[in-house]
């Protein structure tokens, strides 16, 4: 059995006790997208401003609100992080690099996905070896693609 | 009489005569029942007869006939809504529920409610999570039925059933009880009860998945249309329509669980001689020593839910512990090979009541012991190193 030290890494902790871009922001002009795990009862809401058109507008701002485990709310925080300040497309690449980096099957990858960078969310690798968590790392991250599906319309 | 615990615990973790009873019966009787007039088809459809007369005895069914096999609890109790609520339920028509239903007892009279716009009302929890009755008999004045869970699957509560069926028909309502926790852990007598129509499930009495179980009243079984259509339902079918065959097999359509009901039957035996007064009074004593372990070890750090008085509770514990989610108390027992449910356990609307999204829940049964409770409590103290809180 994989130890629970690989499932509950220190960064992972301190972005559960202190999660950050907590909140939510005014809709419009932000979009708001609800996730949640039924079969869990975990919640992530994703409020998200961008600035300018298609893939190459920039995340201006992010919030994250709702309730869960510590492995949903803290990839949720790391997400929110990561994704600040960048471009649109390149919060997409990421969203695949994330899900391919928790095993998810079925996404399309793109050229240079492979370049792009996860930083401290290669913390959250471990969740590969309790797969029942996967979904728990994954929610924030769909919900996030909802949001972004919402900006471009 | 007593629980031998010790012997029981070497018959686990899965009941070893029940997986012998199937392997047993799919090697040597595998068949189809009712139809064909070979040898081993007879055997089939005896042995698939016979678990029917078990399930009888052990909850006091007055006939074995009136005992409906069905895919699980869920399923009775659809086919209740359906069979019953389609004939005789119309617009306004008073469903009582409890705020403590598992999903199986709600979603059915939901499905009710936005087709044939039934008016669903419910009994509130007093404080410690037992029934509130208060408003009894104005919550009945005018129900068509009353319909509520003999032993909560988060709470343990095991409500008055007998004066709840009482008071259903008093007020002129049918009585359906959703018996799927309370039976595999206290003594069933549906003629005691006095209930119309009850539904439990095999998987949570050391039976397989995939069967359960629906007892009702011959008089409204003979009245309430079938459920489901097909072969062994029916008494003739032509061109222009068809007739039904008497109950049960009037709501068995199509091959029945049959392997499954070989090995619930030996579930039943079991349970049968350890005696459910011993299964009861065992789960009692282990109950008390839980909550008194875990109060004393955690203090206002854990919030059990529903009563403390074991007279009116059972042995599943449903409770936050410190600041943690369950996903991550669960994940930690987990490693301690202490196996819990975490989450809304199916019943979304009760998990309101208490104010939270989800909650850890341990569930004792007859193979548990002290040394599990106090391996409960010790793998809890884990949770604590690991986030620090």
């Amino acid at each position: 059995m994989p130890g629970l030290e690989d499932l509950y890494r220190e960064i992972i902790l301190d972005h559960y006790r202190t999660p950050r871009n907590r909140g939510e922001l005014e809709t419009p002009p932000a979009v708001r997208s609800d996730g949640h795990n039924p079969l869990c009862g975990d919640e992530i809401t994703v409020y998200l401003l961008t600035e300018g058109e298609g893939d190459a507008a920039i995340v201006d701002d992010i919030k994250i609100a709702g309730q869960g485990c510590s492995i949903s709310q803290s990839s949720a925080s790391m997400m929110s992080q990561a994704v600040i300040g960048k471009s649109v497309g390149e919060a997409k690449a990421l969203i695949r690099r994330f899900k391919t980096l928790m095993s998810i099957e079925g996404v399309e990858e793109r050229p240079g996905d492979a370049d792009v960078v996860l930083g401290d969310l290669e913390a959250l690798q471990g969740v590969v070896k309790f797969p029942v968590r996967i979904k728990c790392a994954v929610l924030g991250w769909n919900t996030l693609a909802q949001a972004l599906e919402q900006t471009a319309h | 009489m007593t629980l031998d615990v010790e012997s029981v615990r070497k018959e686990f973790p899965i009941l070893s005569r029940v997986i012998d009873a199937m392997v047993e019966f799919t090697e040597h009787s595998y068949a189809p029942i009712n139809r064909s007039s070979y040898r081993i088809a007879g055997e089939a459809t005896d042995a698939y007869e016979g678990a029917r007369r078990a399930i009888a005895r052990f909850v006091n069914a007055p006939s074995p006939d009136e005992v409906i096999f069905t895919k699980n609890a869920t399923e009775s109790l659809n086919l209740v809504a359906r069979s019953w609520g389609a004939t005789n339920l119309g617009p306004g028509d008073p469903v009582v529920l409890t705020a403590m239903e598992h999903h199986a007892n709600i979603v059915p009279w939901h499905m009710l409610a936005a087709e044939r716009g039934i008016e669903l009302r419910w009994i509130p929890l007093t404080p410690d999570g037992q029934l509130d009755l208060t408003d009894l008999d104005r919550l009945l004045d005018g129900a068509k039925v009353l319909s509520f869970t003999a032993m909560s699957n988060v709470l343990g509560t095991l409500p008055p059933v007998a004066e709840l069926c009482a008071a259903a028909h008093d007020a002129g309502a049918l009585a359906v009880v959703d018996a799927c926790q309370f039976v595999p852990h206290n003594e069933t007598d549906v003629q005691a009860w006095g209930a119309d129509l009850v539904a439990f499930s095999s998987h949570k009495m050391c039976g397989p998945s995939g069967i359960g179980m629906l007892w009702g009243r011959m008089e409204l079984l003979d009245a309430m249309p079938p459920f489901l259509g097909g072969g062994n339902m029916i008494d003739t079918v032509t061109f222009d329509g068809f007739t039904t065959a008497p109950v049960p097999a009037k709501y068995e359509a199509g091959t029945p669980p049959i392997v499954e009901a070989v090995g619930l039957h030996a579930a039943v035996d079991f349970l049968d001689d350890l005696g459910m007064d011993a299964v009861r009074q065992h789960e009692k004593q282990l109950t008390r020593y839980a909550l008194d372990t875990l109060n004393e070890r955690f203090g206002d750090q854990i919030t059990i839910y529903g009563p403390d008085d074991v007279d009116v509770r059972g042995g599943v514990i449903s409770f936050s512990f410190r600041d943690l989610h369950p996903h991550d108390v669960s994940q930690v027992l987990d490693q301690h090979n202490v196996c819990v449910r975490a989450g809304h356990h199916c019943a979304k609307p009760l998990m309101s009541v208490l104010g939270v999204h989800a909650t850890t829940r341990a569930s004792l049964y007859l193979y548990n012991d002290t040394d599990d409770v106090d391996s409960l409590a010790d793998a809890l103290e884990g949770a604590t190193d690991i986030f620090g809180v």
